[in-house]
């Protein structure tokens, strides 16, 4: 969804599929027989305190694919002092020029590039998530974002600023210190390079807990984290559960900051958390109900398609997931028709496979959860337009679903469902949805599609949500900042933006002794 | 005379007093120590309410002990109360919302005229209701007040979003809205100035608020309130609340319709406030918390600047300052002159009367902290710190204390780990710079440091090194309102003041629009 739309990074996949190949033969035989399955603590590979492993599914097969050690408090604790060593005064990591600090993330991504077909490749086996998606969307996003704050590294700039008095007052943007970083499942390697691209960049060391469904590419980027020449401490990488490893970041007193991407229930935790122990700095990003508005005068055939993979794309499993589609009255029923139809178009299956449109959810807890939604869909009177159920002998698959005549008091419209269920709205008045969109607890992402500008910009000032899209849906890019207002968390990742958030400030004031402008 | 002693007891008022008050001492008009009380109930939507509790409490002068008046006590139906009206402030489509961001800059603008047109009466009122000398009230505190407001009125229609060339065929933009309604809880060391700090940049960026000011000192913040209206913010936009923290203060950081939390205060309430916005709406929250500031004396250092600037750095405003240099570490070869001199510049120190115009040094604000502070020297005697001068009380009614300062101080004495709040300076020994950062390090807090040299290699070397938000050189409590304040580690999360104080008030919403074609 990076750069470019999920409908058009289909597109562009498929083309440079059938043009390229992207080595055909390479990946289909290929499929990765070794992992890196140890902790990475100081720049080693270590096995968890407990002895205990976490087995590591492929959605898509509910096969185990190799077992992964899982970290513990005790591991936590043992990264938090090798990140805390690595942060030292006159530390290699802390006298290193910020132009180095740039040459190293570039190093990784031209390590991450060279890696790419590998990296996909077990992105897919282990999320579910469509091969080429990983190759195009997931994979070219972590590059580019690496490369991106590569380039902030030494441009990070403090002010000099013009106080009264006989005074030299200036600023330094310095790096927060230890940082815990909790990630999801549903963009592994992508919310990996989110998190430590920027962190890296202001000079910070990391303590990371990947998802416990998806440690596989978080621990091969920690391999080439190694190769590519960061000193000891500086990544540590610790997958494990969220009530043990990841509670023990949230809670650590020598952690300065925790950021975490995942539910709003967990992130109500995280800061409960900061502010029960040492207080600190705390950067979130959580769910969504993202409304996505389409007015009667918007280019009927491109709202359907962006509306359609606003939802569809990565089996729904998005936090910015155009969860509740609002569409005008007049073109309500034909907008329903088309979205039905682009649904049941959808292939299912073997997410290795070109020619595959969705995968499988991630586990069996989001697939429950999904099925039950479905089911309260239906109890509570929408309309099931189609899907609604289980696809396939095995593997985690559910059929792409549509229910229109949603109501707003409905839970579909209220909870976040996370899988591949849209739901049609329907609206009368650009005021009515405007309020409407807006009453939500959360306020992530919204989309508009309309061809009038003022309908346009009136609706994108008015939607309490940190991104808007006008008629285009999941356009995610690593210069833009990304984050939420209200309870969608808070903070921004990406753009310069998020460069306020791995730093403090410090002001220094000198005392002169005569001042001249 | 005047010029003279204020000179001296506050480093930067020279510059104000030269600025702002160049006909000097003769300018400082004679206060009126009893001021007439004219507001003392809750202020909701531009209008004066009773509690609906109908409770309200006394507010003391801690001079004399005795009851100023008493003042509406606000509790959580008066946070709900204030909390819809400020909500229905920011309703899109409302008179702040729809207003021009340059007439937000004018509003405050107008506001601080006002402020200065009534600046003798609000500096009595502070002086009265929390014991700081009126000279300080005057020069100090007010004329901040002002310039705060005055800058940020100035930033209102220059908080510029960004366009960003994003990849593909889009136009992307960035617009910094408000957040909504921020909560904001102050506290009572510089009621006034607390008070701007808050509005200031909150009102610039297009926020409504609903703020409670701290029970000690609800006075000129109620004051403040009543030119709010005067100057024309539309109703709701400012709401004012004075209460206790258990009730009003904790509805406000639990509250489900509040944007944002900005609190200033102890640690210990940080650490609630902070779990207050977990247990709720994840309310975006701002802290600016306590401190053990550590204030470094090399021996290199112009020795009677630093005692003097020492001095002040920790007594300044009765030592009831968040940033207070409450330890100064000294080095060893000049350590025994630096106390010697020291204790005789506290002795000089005049205590009393804070409406008399050549009183340095009032009341602390209430009996909990008198109490609380002569525990603290309690527990340094008994932990063998070396009790050099004071450590007792100075009158016989009000919260009056000694100038107090401990030598010989150990890094393991509580004087020197927790935050006194107090007159009481502990001096501290070390030898080498290498230890005397680790040990200015070592402490939760990371709030505001200082080093006193003339090395410039010294002087950069510790300032980069130190764990604190704010560092000053060859000086202390410099405060420029162009110039970001806050702390690191458990002194709190976020910057106030400068540019920098406008981030906490501002969602940023990434607008990507789809074109047909991009062209550089």
């Amino acid at each position: 969804c990076h750069c470019i739309s999920a409908g058009m990074a289909h597109e562009l996949a498929a083309r440079q599929w059938s043009t390229t190949g992207v080595a055909r033969q390479h990946w289909t035989t290929q499929i990765p027989r070794v992992f890196c399955t140890l902790l990475f603590i100081n720049n080693e590979w270590c096995k968890s305190s407990s002895g205990r492993k976490m087995a590591v599914l492929n959605p898509a097969t509910g096969e185990c694919i190799c077992e992964v050690e899982e970290g513990n408090a005790e591991d936590v604790d043992k990264a938090v002092s090798c990140a805390r060593r690595a942060f030292q005064l006159g530390s290699l990591w802390r006298r290193m020029d910020a132009s180095d600090r740039g040459l190293l993330l570039n190093r990784l991504a031209d390590l991450v590039e060279r890696d790419r077909l590998l990296l996909a490749t077990m992105e897919s086996v282990n999320s579910g998530k469509l091969f080429l998606m990983a190759y195009f969307v997931d994979l070219m996003a972590s590059i580019k974002t690496l490369r991106y704050y590569a380039g902030w590294a030494d441009k990070i700039q403090g002010k000099t600023i013009p106080v009264d008095g006989e005074y030299f007052t200036f600023t330094r943007h310095e790096p927060v210190g230890v940082c815990g970083q909790i990630i999801p499942w549903n963009f592994p390697l992508m919310m990996l390079v989110w998190k430590i691209a920027p962190a890296l960049c202001c000079g910070n060391t990391v303590v990371l807990k990947p998802a416990e469904q998806t440690p596989l590419t978080a621990l091969h980027m920690a391999k080439l984290i190694l190769e590519a020449g960061f000193p000891p401490g500086v990544v540590n990488v610790v997958p494990g559960y969220g009530p043990t490893a990841g509670h023990a970041i949230a809670h650590h007193m020598d952690i300065d900051k925790v950021a975490f991407t995942g539910s709003t229930e967990v992130g109500k935790l995280v800061q409960k958390a900061a502010g029960k122990s040492n207080l600190k700095r705390v950067t979130l990003e959580l769910g969504g109900k993202n409304p996505n508005i389409v007015f009667a005068d918007a280019d009927l055939e491109h709202a359907v398609q962006e509306a359609h993979h606003g939802l569809f794309f990565n089996q729904g499993q998005c936090c910015l997931a155009g969860s509740r589609v609002f569409v005008e009255e007049p073109i309500y029923d034909e907008f329903v028709r088309l979205s039905v139809e682009k649904a049941l178009k959808r292939v299912l299956g073997n997410p290795l496979l070109a020619n595959v449109d969705q995968g499988p959810q991630i586990d069996r807890k989001q697939y429950d959860k999904i099925l039950e939604l479905i089911e309260s869909g239906r109890r509570e009177g929408a309309r099931l337009e189609c899907g609604g159920v289980p696809w396939g002998q095995k593997g985690l698959y559910i059929q792409p679903t549509v229910f229109s005549e949603v109501t707003d008091d409905m839970r579909i419209a209220k909870e976040e469902i996370f899988g591949p269920v849209q739901l049609i709205l329907k609206f009368k008045s650009m005021e009515e949805v405007i309020q409407r969109a807006n009453h939500s607890q959360y306020g992530l992402a919204a989309g508009v599609f309309t061809t009038d500008i003022n309908k346009a910009l009136t609706v994108s000032s008015a939607m309490q949500t940190g991104t808007v899209w006008v008629n285009c849906y999941n356009a995610v890019s690593v210069q833009a900042p990304f984050g939420g207002f209200k309870m969608s968390g808070s903070g921004r990742e990406l753009g310069e933006y998020c460069l306020q958030d791995y730093t403090e400030v410090k002001t220094v004031t000198v005392k002169i002794p005569q001042k001249n402008s | 005379m005047l010029r003279t002693v204020l000179t001296r007891a506050f480093p930067n008022l020279p510059r104000l007093l030269v600025c702002r008050y160049s006909a000097a001492a003769a300018a400082i008009p004679a206060p009126n120590p009893k001021p007439e009380v004219h507001y003392t109930k809750l202020f909701i939507n531009n209008e004066w309410h009773d509690a609906v509790s109908k409770k309200t409490f006394p507010t003391i002068n801690p001079a004399t002990g005795e009851v100023i008046c008493e003042v509406v006590e606000g509790s959580k139906e008066d946070v709900d109360k204030a909390v819809k009206a400020a909500k229905e402030a920011f309703r899109l489509g409302s008179p702040w919302r729809r207003m021009d961001a340059s007439q937000r800059g004018r509003l405050l603008n107008l506001l601080a005229d006002a402020i200065e047109r009534d600046a003798a009466y609000l500096a009595e009122l502070e002086t009265l209701d929390n014991g700081k000398p009126y000279s300080v009230s005057y020069c100090i505190d007010v004329p901040m007040v002002v310039k705060c407001l005055r800058y940020y009125a100035g930033w209102a229609d220059k908080w510029e979003g960004k366009t960003i060339p994003v990849d593909g065929d889009y136009f992307c933009y960035t617009r910094h809205e408000p957040i909504g309604v921020c909560g904001q809880i102050i506290p009572w060391n510089f009621p006034l100035l607390m008070q701007a700090w808050k509005l200031a940049p909150a009102l610039a960026t297009g926020n409504t608020i609903v703020m409670k000011v701290a029970e000690q000192t609800p006075l000129t913040a109620l004051y403040v309130a009543s030119l709010i209206k005067e100057v024309g913010f539309p109703p709701g936009v400012v709401n004012i609340i004075a209460g206790m923290g258990p009730t009003a203060g904790a509805a406000i950081s639990s509250h489900m319709d509040i944007d944002k939390i900005a609190f200033t205060g102890s640690t210990e309430v940080g650490h609630l406030i902070q779990q207050a916005s977990g247990s709720s709406n994840l309310k975006k929250v701002s802290l600016e918390l306590g401190g053990k500031s550590p204030n470094i004396i090399l021996s290199d250092a112009n020795m009677e600047e630093a005692v003097e600037q020492a001095h002040n750095a920790i007594f300044f405003n009765q030592g009831q300052c968040c940033c207070a240099g409450s330890r100064t570490y000294v080095q060893e070869n000049i350590y025994n002159e630096f106390v010697e001199r020291s204790v005789e510049r506290a002795k000089k120190r005049v205590v009393g009367d804070p409406f008399n115009l050549k009183t340095d040094h009032g009341p602390q604000v209430d009996d909990e902290q008198f109490q609380k502070i002569l525990g603290y020297i309690s527990s340094g005697k008994k932990e063998g710190a070396k009790l050099m001068c004071g450590g007792g009380v100075a009158a016989d009614r009000g919260y009056f204390i000694q100038p107090t300062i401990f030598g010989e101080v150990q890094d393991d004495m509580k004087i020197a780990r927790e935050e006194i709040f107090g007159p009481v300076m502990q001096i501290l020994k070390f030898k080498s710079i290498e230890e005397v950062i680790e040990r200015a390090n070592d402490t939760k807090y990371g709030l505001a440091a200082a080093v006193f040299t003339t090395d410039v290699n010294k002087a950069h070397y510790v300032s980069n090194s130190l764990r604190a938000g704010t560092v000053w050189i060859n000086c202390y409590n410099v405060f420029g309102v162009q110039a970001p304040f806050g702390g690191y580690k458990a002194s709190g999360a976020g910057r106030e003041m400068g540019e920098y104080g406008l981030e906490h008030y501002t969602e940023v919403k990434t607008v990507t629009v789809k074109i047909p074609q991009k062209n550089s």
